[in-house]
């Protein structure tokens, strides 16, 4: 069963089904990244913008790539904050690049729901690239890849998500996707980063040994230290690192074979120390830069076949 | 002139009787079984009789913001929902920090001649928090109350004065309760949803902690607290502490926060951002019970026009408020219908307290010699709230579009009508 929305803006909305529709999707778009001639015709002739009202070159490069790889015309627009204090409204903004026969809008905004407004009114075709502190689905649906590739399959898996969870976008698209799966989440930080997060119905960890204990994949997430600023930051990095941060010797409450993923980039020796994060025994970090445009393709792809059929 | 309003079921805050209403010019001529002549007859079988409604916290954007709402469309909008007296808010363009402010207001208002216009001062100087405005000299004027709304008093000390100097002309201070060092640039209602959507959060805590320091300086001073739109169940609970060991505390609750929780903001509808938020199912129970109680003393609407534009946004770039004026009527009903007051109550908490606080002796009773503001309610006509009833110049509501039940069918200002509604004989 394929997915038929129009926009993909949440994993809450996606079923069983419709995940592993994108999961097996790039799996066939890996195998091509890997061959020689790295170039589909699925997007030929169609153009595709990534209009990040918010700077991410790694998210952005990623959807850029992948739309190049099925063989549309990828234009990169950015608008920082302040340049959009100048009056133009986001619909505004987004209807004058729609305007210019765009199939395809990949959005990034510093907004919680900014996506969801702008596909909301528009006709084409709307990626959530990362939407405030709400969501950011292909990065969630990367990270299921990521582990279904190393495990091959997604059953009986407990999930340990660290870090700033009120914050993450990152953790709520993983939250929803992998509880849709029947993925056991369990979540830690500090209390300050997890205001409210009772809601997900996840089992929230008092400590980190309690996070890694049973866990067969830890999602450490980046904490974000410039967004500290109008927030009660915590007191210290150093104290982040020594209480919430991911080191070698916390690692022995994990099983051998835990999966650690990060969405990047690692704030070394803040949420997780180099000797964990450069560990190959345990680290996918380079796996899933690597799979995020498997699976961008895979999104891109899916949402221009709605189109046509 | 005179005006007779025939076989009208007349709600007063202390009874319902059927009988007629004989109006000569402004006032109340007569309640009566007798059929006097008139040069109007205005029959109003099935229909509900109330005082006009005195709505104490409205947003007229008038002057500086017109293009939101003018003191023209605001007092449309006002009579359209059976409103006959308005308080507007001081946070205009100027602010109303004077009396040569206060004084342009009225005018403009009497010009129009829907409404009676009784302006709140604000209680500081550009609403800045630190020196308090000329309150006397702006009571003079015609202002009646002060407050800064839209935002909180941060100074204790300038609030103690304010109480004190306030109470010295009879007068009373409204705060906007809101401790805003716990504010965090917070959207909407801290809690299960802001959690959700990944919006920044106001704790009830930041209305609580202010409600309770307003509590305490009325209790210094002796001065008169009046706290606006309370929305959470603590707030409640320390205003009933605080009138039980005898402070000079009055309260108002607004429809929208005795009607929706903040459930209503999964979609990121603007249309449901206001401050304080929403709430959730325990606060809003808690309201609905102060209501039924007798805690709350008034129900106003904090009718806060925004133009679309502003609102058709990213929701953590839009502007606080919704329309209020012509759903206070439907709205307040659906306490009725709940079993929650009965239509005295109604209209105990949407004139006649109101009349009383402010001191408006010859309103929020239906009697002989009283002012005919009257409204004329059918409690049980349904219609779509749409853009042709709006009166006002913004369509910020969650209800535009929706059917509605029950609604002003004619309203009268000083014995003369100035609403009808659209295509209903009354
Ligand atoms: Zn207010």
């Amino acid at each position: 069963m394929s997915y038929t929305k129009k926009d993909l803006i949440t994993t809450s909305n996606l079923t069983k089904d419709e995940i592993f529709h994108f999961l097996n999707l790039a799996k066939e778009f890996k195998t091509l990244n890997n061959s020689d001639v790295k170039k589909a015709k699925s997007l030929y002739g169609k153009t595709t913008v990534n209009a990040f009202f918010e700077n991410s070159t790694r998210t952005r490069t990623s959807f850029e790539i992948a739309a190049k790889r099925l063989g549309a015309d990828a234009i990169n627009f950015s608008s920082s904050q302040s340049s959009t204090k100048k009056g133009e409204t986001l619909i505004d903004t987004i209807n004058n690049i729609v305007a210019m026969k765009t199939d395809i809008v990949v959005v990034r905004h510093y907004s919680s729901g900014a996506a969801k407004f702008v596909a909301a009114n528009t006709d084409a075709h709307v990626v959530n690239a990362g939407d405030g502190l709400n969501e950011h689905p292909s990065q969630a649906l990367l990270d299921l890849f990521t582990i279904l590739e190393h495990r091959g399959n997604l059953e009986n898996l407990t999930v340990a998500i660290i870090g700033d969870i009120f914050h993450s976008r990152v953790a709520r698209s993983n939250i929803y996707a992998m509880q849709t799966l029947g993925i056991k989440v369990k979540l830690f930080g500090p209390p300050m980063m997890l205001t409210g997060m009772e809601a997900f119905g996840c089992r929230i960890c008092k400590s980190m040994q309690e996070a890694l204990e049973d866990t067969d994949v830890i999602i450490m997430l980046r904490i974000q230290l410039e967004r500290q600023d109008d927030e009660v930051a915590f007191p210290s990095v150093r104290e982040y690192s020594n209480f919430f941060g991911l080191t070698r010797a916390k690692m022995k409450f994990a099983k051998d074979n835990v999966m650690i993923l990060h969405p990047g980039p690692i704030n070394r020796g803040v949420e997780i120390n180099s000797d964990v994060a450069d560990d190959p025994r345990y680290t996918h970090i380079l796996n899933q830069v690597e799979n995020g445009v498997a699976v961008r393709m895979a999104i891109l792809h899916t949402l221009i076949s709605n189109k046509q059929g | 002139m005179t005006t007779l309003i025939k076989n009208a079921t007349i709600i007063n805050f202390n009874e319902t009787k059927k009988a007629n209403i004989l109006i000569e010019g402004e006032t109340i001529a007569d309640i009566t079984t007798d059929e006097p002549k008139a040069d109007i007859i205005i029959d109003a079988s099935g229909k509900l009789v109330m005082p006009g409604l005195i709505d104490m916290h409205v947003h007229f954007r008038d002057p500086g913001l017109e293009y939101k709402d003018d003191i023209n469309s605001g007092s449309e909008s006002a009579v359209a929902g059976g409103v006959t007296t308005c308080l507007p808010m001081a946070n205009t363009n100027p602010i109303n920090d004077n009396a040569v402010i206060t004084r342009d207001m009225i005018a403009k208002a009497k010009a129009r001649g829907l409404i009676d216009l009784l302006p709140i001062g604000a209680i500081t100087k550009s609403m800045g928090g630190n020196k308090v405005v000329e309150m006397g000299d702006m009571i003079n004027a015609g202002a009646v109350a002060f407050s800064d709304d839209g935002l909180p008093v941060a100074s204790s000390d300038v609030m103690r004065y304010a109480l004190e100097y306030s109470k010295h002309f009879g007068s009373f201070v409204i705060n906007h309760s809101q401790d805003c060092s716990l504010c965090r640039g917070g959207h909407m209602n801290e809690g299960r949803v802001s959690a959700i959507l990944g919006i920044k959060g106001m704790p009830r805590e930041q209305e609580e902690i202010m409600v309770s320091r307003d509590l305490l300086l009325a209790k210094l001073t002796g001065g008169h607290i009046h706290i606006a739109h309370v929305s959470s169940e603590w707030s409640l609970k320390l205003i009933k502490q605080a009138r039980d060991e005898g402070i000079n505390v009055t309260c108002e609750v607004t429809p929208h926060h005795f009607t929706y929780t903040e459930d209503e903001l999964m979609n990121y509808d603007t249309n449901f951002k206001m401050s304080p938020p929403l709430r959730t199912k325990s606060d809003v129970t808690a309201v609905r019970e102060a209501i039924a109680n007798g805690l709350v003393d008034v129900i106003v609407t904090d009718h806060a026009p925004h133009h679309d534009d502003e609102k058709f946004i990213e929701f953590d770039k839009a502007p606080f408020g919704i329309l209020g004026l012509q759903t206070l009527i439907p709205l307040t009903l659906n306490l009725v219908r709940d079993g929650l007051i009965s239509y005295e109550k109604m209209v105990e908490l949407t004139s006649t307290n109101a009349a009383k606080m402010l001191n408006l002796k010859n309103k929020g009773v239906i009697a002989k010699g009283m002012l005919a503001d009257l409204v004329i309610v059918d409690p049980d006509m349904e219609y779509v709230y749409d853009k042709n009833l709006n009166k006002s110049k913004s369509s910020n509501s969650p209800l535009i579009g929706k059917t509605l039940k029950g609604a002003a069918v004619k309203t009268i200002k000083s014995g003369k009508v100035v609403f009808d509604f659209p295509n209903v004989v009354a």
